[in-house]
């Protein structure tokens, strides 16, 4: 049995020669199977710490610190006259009352400084609030109420523990002082972390806490949907034409190397294109989610065309045959046979696509996008960002309490995202079909 | 009087279209019993009589849309006093009928408007709302012509479903065009601002030159005060961050492929994979949060732990992070052309007695090797063009250095950079983004070229 | 080698088309199905695919020196139970073997026995031609590489020399080692696949349909090639072609729905069969 005569040695059987190597050959395998799983466990220890750290990071911004203050509603400043005119009570100076309830309650300040340090306590946006009470309900002048005050984010920060009252002074933003006058009101019960309506119904704000999303999903919701406008039809036009009646030449494949080209071509080229092309030459309004749609259309139509293409190919010629044999035109046999067949995979790749629009940002930072615009917008020309470029421009902001809101603001993108993704996994599980 | 509501007026037109169309149809075919004498269906016909209706009056819209701002501006311009335009340059021109505009909108205006401005804002008020109502007019009678003559072409012998159809087949070949349409704008619009570029810069300057520094200065004695343009750091610092990202997402992308296609239970397969490809889906914001917010601070407390000069925005953190990213898109890539490898060859390796680690190394990995270095071409494509995680985590700084813990700058962040801050829009400055636009276009496309045909050479043959 | 031919009490049972149907018992064989001098026993052996049963009740010897070829209609199991053999079954999922084989004695199937040294003890060429996508010269050199078989390079020149030359292969190739296998034709990259496993010096070859994607001209080749490596190896070989059973081999193992329904010395089951089964497939009345 044995063929290897080697020059002096006595015969052996093959298998022996296997036999002796196998323990070192195992080793290997062993040793290649562990890197195997160590890559699979980093790759998803990725995904662990990535998620962990923005709900870690973000989980706080969902509450705000409320600070309850006895406001007397002074009627000398809000209604001099006594007539209750709207239009004074919308005027007055709400941040009059706000100081003189801080200075009430803590009557030991009188330094000019110490008193600027007791009032920004309170957010700028709190007399906003108290005139919104007023405006609703003007009984309330002359009273004294106990009103939960909005916190300025340092105080804000402070009471969450994200700034650590265990170091020097000299290193921390909120001083010893503000920290007394916290830890004073927190004994008497009188600071409070709510849920943070703010953060889901306001716009922007360079104060982070009167920060929200409201505007970015707004200009997100917008564009989306001119962009689903616009590629679904379009994608799926021409994924029909190419998959079913285009001749096979030149002209067709051309087109299709292009698709594939496109669909791997980086995103900021389409924001290059938008800038040179829409609103240069078309003159298309910047900033609105009309150009971001139209942006993102080209940029998400090949990943519809080639999944609306495959969702075509999977429907089997029978189907398309059986329709002619009865008479169909060739537009009849697609729009009665086959396209309601290859619907559930098309929709799964137009929600694929339009997951990637929601969660571009790079394009339309080219765009104007980038604005930065208070107001929620109103329509699909009004200036606004999106909900990634929100996320990209708080997280150049340097105050700590953006970086809680970027993360919040990031968990919602997520969420949606996932939502989005979850749709597409179960259409395809729903209509999936073997032939 | 909004021009939605004119759409939807059209909109509203094309379906009383459609309806009278059917009855017309209908009716010249003698009634319900006898539409088989029709040529089409009746549904054609009204879908016929709907398009006549639409389409005319849409292109007249869109066009109208498109050109009436032109126009007004024009004849406002022609009727401003000779001496307001006299020696003015044409971006002063066009900030002077920006303010024209603003003033007729009530907004804010950059300078006190005289009275001329006063009055050249009143006509453009003026002609805008004559304008308008032409514009509804015409459309509207456009869109009741077109009605009108399907009416009257309406007759059993029309083939009206072939004249539908051929109309929804142009329409079909239309959006199909589209993709070459979108490649054609961008090669023009990046060629084209890139050839006013590189007048004023020499390509030589661009490609080679060591020093960039965009910036155009205030004052004349200002260091850089004409900018410099050469591109070579970007260029370096590109290929430092996507080759930290591939030394990161290859192993981990290839490896887990392996692992997850050749080793891994059904039941761990089938969490496991979905799992690493949510990681595909995270958007690239979110990864340049991530990067300058996590990734970038605890290398740079590691790095001076161990007495390393860590810059804060290292191009170490932006290549990590951008590799975690390219990781599903390496190990889906690797998948697919590791299934494609045949079961053959599997079986013909077992069946001398390989192990399995060995089957995959010297038979599989061999066999899908084109596949994967196609796959690979493209996630250095992607790198080479990502821009988020780079622009919040790589640096300005345009760097000359081979040291990963220094900051770094990229051709996609210098783009962003150059055409999101204050702008003049015919500046060196900003063409220069656009030159760099080209350049990462023309990289990424012949990647992807070849990357695309290896990859389908390769299917081809395990086909 | 001669095979004695022991009758076997035959259980005579008519055979309606009904019978045919899964789920009934397994059929008794038909013949003698020990070998005089066996290298591989298989008593009793069932395969599953997961509920279903492939393989019923089969057992086998196979012969030092001698081609057992099997043969049967599409689906009747002879693959399944050849890929038993060398334990290539582990790789699908949801294959389950009982019974027994043995190897020189060793039962293949026990827990503590590896697999991977029995495969290259076991070689299997396959249906279809699968040299890997490496030069002539390193698609030989594979299996001596990875057992350990040589030590220099000398010595494994001397044997992919010498396994070519097996192969018949050797004057076709020898100028051009270094090209790809895959650009050889198909009966040259059979015959590739035949040296590749001779090169690791097994014992016993499987051969599954090695001819049925081969011209009849290369077919010709093969099967003077296995009719020369009888003489080193025991080699079992599963076939669609009865002519090409009764040229290659020395017994003939009848299969029929994963039953094995008669084994004997191959020129009696053809001129002779014994159960009613084996005749109407070799007269053609169907398979």
């Amino acid at each position: 049995m044995n063929k290897t005569p080697a020059a002096g040695a006595p015969p052996k059987r093959a298998i022996d020669i296997v036999n002796a190597s196998l323990k070192r050959r195992y080793a290997r395998e062993r040793r290649f199977r562990f890197i195997g799983l160590s890559a699979v466990i980093l790759g998803l220890s990725f995904v662990g710490l990535l998620f962990a750290d923005i709900i870690a990071k973000g989980h706080s911004a969902f509450v705000q610190t409320y600070i309850q203050l006895p406001v007397h509603f002074e009627a000398a400043v809000l209604d001099p006259d006594g007539s209750r005119n709207p239009e004074v009570l919308a005027r007055a100076n709400y941040q009059q009352l706000i100081r003189d309830a801080l200075r009430t309650e803590f009557p030991g300040v009188t330094d000019r400084r110490e008193t600027r340090t007791l009032y920004s306590m309170i957010s700028v946006g709190a007399p906003t609030q108290l005139r919104d009470r007023v405006l609703a309900n003007p009984d309330l002048i002359g009273t004294t109420q106990d009103v939960w005050l909005l916190a300025d984010d340092d105080i804000d920060m402070l009471v969450k523990g994200h700034i650590d009252r265990g170091l020097p002074e000299n290193q921390r933003r909120v001083k010893d002082q503000a920290v007394g006058w916290v830890e004073q009101l927190e004994a008497q019960g009188r600071i409070a972390k709510r849920f943070n309506t703010i953060f889901f119904t306001n716009g922007t704000s360079r104060e982070p806490e009167l920060a929200g999303i409201a505007g970015a999903l707004m200009g997100s919701f917008y564009t989306l949907i001119l962009t689903l406008l616009f590629a679904f039809p379009i994608g799926v036009g021409a994924a029909i034409y190419l998959e079913e009646f285009a001749p096979k030449n030149r002209w067709t494949d051309l087109i299709e190397v292009n698709i594939n080209n496109l669909a791997a071509v980086p995103s900021i080229v389409f924001g290059l294109l938008g800038l040179a092309v829409f609103i240069s030459v078309f003159g298309v309004p910047r900033s609105t989610p009309l150009v971001a749609a139209l942006v993102l259309t080209l940029m998400t139509l090949p990943t519809i065309i080639i999944a609306s293409r495959a969702a075509l190919k999977s429907v089997p010629p029978s189907i398309r045959e059986a329709a002619l044999g009865v008479g169909a035109s060739p537009l009849q046999t697609q729009i009665h046979h086959v396209l309601p067949l290859a619907m559930p995979g098309m929709l799964t790749g137009t929600i694929i696509g339009m997951a990637q629009a929601l969660g571009e940002t790079a394009p339309l930072l080219m765009i104007g996008m980038i604005a930065f615009i208070v107001e929620i917008p109103s329509g699909f020309t009004s200036p606004s960002t999106v909900l990634p470029v929100q996320i990209f421009l708080w997280a150049d902001s340097p105050e700590r309490a953006f970086v809680e809101r970027t993360s919040a603001a990031i968990m919602v993108l997520l969420a949606f995202l996932i939502l989005m993704n979850l749709t597409a996994v179960l259409l395809r599980r729903r209509f999936e079909r073997r032939w | 009087m909004h021009t939605s509501t004119l759409l939807i007026l059209v909109l509203a037109f094309m379906s009383l279209a459609y309806y009278v169309g059917r009855k017309r149809a209908i009716s010249t075919a003698g009634g319900v019993t006898r539409i088989n004498t029709l040529h089409s269906l009746p549904v054609y016909y009204g879908l016929y009589a709907a398009l006549w209706a639409g389409l005319p009056a849409l292109l007249l819209m869109g066009l109208w849309a498109g050109f009436q701002d032109d126009i007004l501006v024009a004849l406002v311009k022609s009727e401003l006093p000779a001496t307001m335009l006299d020696g003015l340059s044409p971006g002063a021109a066009s900030l002077l009928v920006n303010d024209i505009k603003n003033l007729a909108s009530g907004a804010i205006v950059s300078r006190t408007p005289t009275p001329e401005m006063q009055l050249a804002a009143d006509r453009y008020n003026l002609y805008n709302q004559f304008a308008v109502w032409a514009m509804w007019l015409a459309v509207s009678a456009l869109a009741l012509g077109g009605m009108a003559f399907a009416w009257l072409r309406t007759q059993p012998k029309m083939r009206a479903r072939n004249r539908v159809e051929s109309i929804f087949m142009a329409i079909l070949v239309i959006f199909s065009s589209i993709a070459i349409l979108t490649t054609l704008g961008i090669v023009l619009s990046v060629l084209f601002e890139s050839m006013r570029f590189f007048q004023e810069v020499s390509p030589l300057e661009f490609f080679f030159g060591t020093l960039w520094s965009p910036q155009t200065a205030l004052r004349a004695d200002q260091i850089g005060a004409s900018g410099a343009f050469g591109a070579v750091p970007l260029f370096t610092g590109t290929l430092m961050v996507s080759a930290i990202a591939m030394f990161v997402a290859v192993p981990i992308g290839l490896m887990s492929a392996i692992y997850l296609s050749e080793y891994a239970p059904r039941k761990v397969r089938a969490w496991a994979k979905p799992t690493l490809e949510v990681l595909a889906g995270v958007p690239t914001v979110v990864y340049g949060f991530f990067a300058a917010l996590t990734v970038a601070p605890f290398i740079r407390e590691l790095g001076m732990s161990m007495g390393l000069n860590v810059a804060s925005e290292s191009a170490l953190a932006a290549g990590l992070v951008m590799g975690i990213m390219i990781i599903p898109f390496v190990s889906s890539l690797s998948e697919d052309v590791i299934n494609a490898v045949p079961q053959a060859m599997r079986d013909g390796s077992y069946a001398l007695g390989a192990t399995q680690s060995e089957t995959i190394r010297r038979v599989i990995i061999p066999a899908a090797l084109p596949g994967i270095v196609g796959g690979i071409l493209l996630a250095v494509s992607r790198a080479i063009g990502e821009t988020m995680i780079v622009v919040m985590a790589a640096g300005l700084a345009a760097n000359l250095t081979a040291n990963p813990l220094e900051s770094v700058t990229t051709v996609t962040v210098q783009i962003v950079t150059l055409l999101t801050g204050d702008q003049e829009f015919d500046s060196a400055k900003t063409m220069a983004a656009f030159a760099l636009g080209l350049t990462l276009f023309v990289v990424t496309l012949t990647l992807n070229v070849i990357a695309l045909h290896i990859v389908r050479k390769y299917r081809e043959q395990y086909e | 080698m001669s095979t004695t031919l022991d009758e076997m009490t035959v259980r005579t049972r008519a055979t309606t088309s009904a019978e045919l149907a899964s789920g009934r018992e397994s059929r008794e064989t038909v013949g003698d199905v020990t070998s005089a001098n066996p290298r591989m026993v298989c008593r009793h052996v069932d395969v599953f695919y997961g509920s279903t049963q492939a393989i019923k009740d089969v057992s086998l010897d196979i012969g030092k020196n001698e081609v057992v070829s099997m043969i049967g209609p599409s689906g009747c199991g002879k693959s399944t139970f050849l890929r038993c053999l060398n334990r290539m079954n582990d790789t699908i999922d949801g294959c389950r073997v009982t019974g027994s084989i043995t190897l020189d004695g060793l039962d293949i199937y026990d827990k503590g026995l590896d697999p991977v040294p029995l495969r290259a003890q076991v070689g299997m060429v396959f249906q279809k031609p699968n040299p890997f996508p490496k030069s002539i010269y390193e698609n030989v050199a594979y299996g001596p590489r990875i057992l350990g078989l040589t030590n220099s390079k000398a010595e494994l020149d001397d044997i992919i020399e010498g396994s070519l030359r097996k192969a018949g292969l050797w004057n076709e190739v020898k100028d051009r080692l270094d090209k790809p296998g895959t650009g050889l034709s198909g009966g040259q990259q059979q015959r590739l696949c035949i040296a590749r496993t001779i090169a690791v010096s097994p014992e016993v070859i499987l051969m599954d349909e090695p001819c049925s994607a081969l011209d009849p001209i290369a077919t010709a080749i093969i099967e003077e090639l296995i009719d020369e490596l009888r003489s080193n190896y025991s080699i079992a070989i599963v076939t669609h072609s009865m002519q090409q059973a009764a040229r290659v081999s020395q017994r003939t193992a009848y299969f029929h729905l994963g039953d094995l329904i008669e084994v004997g010395e191959t020129n009696q089951i053809f001129t002779n069969p014994k159960h009613k089964l084996t005749e109407d497939y070799i007269t053609g009345r169907f398979g």
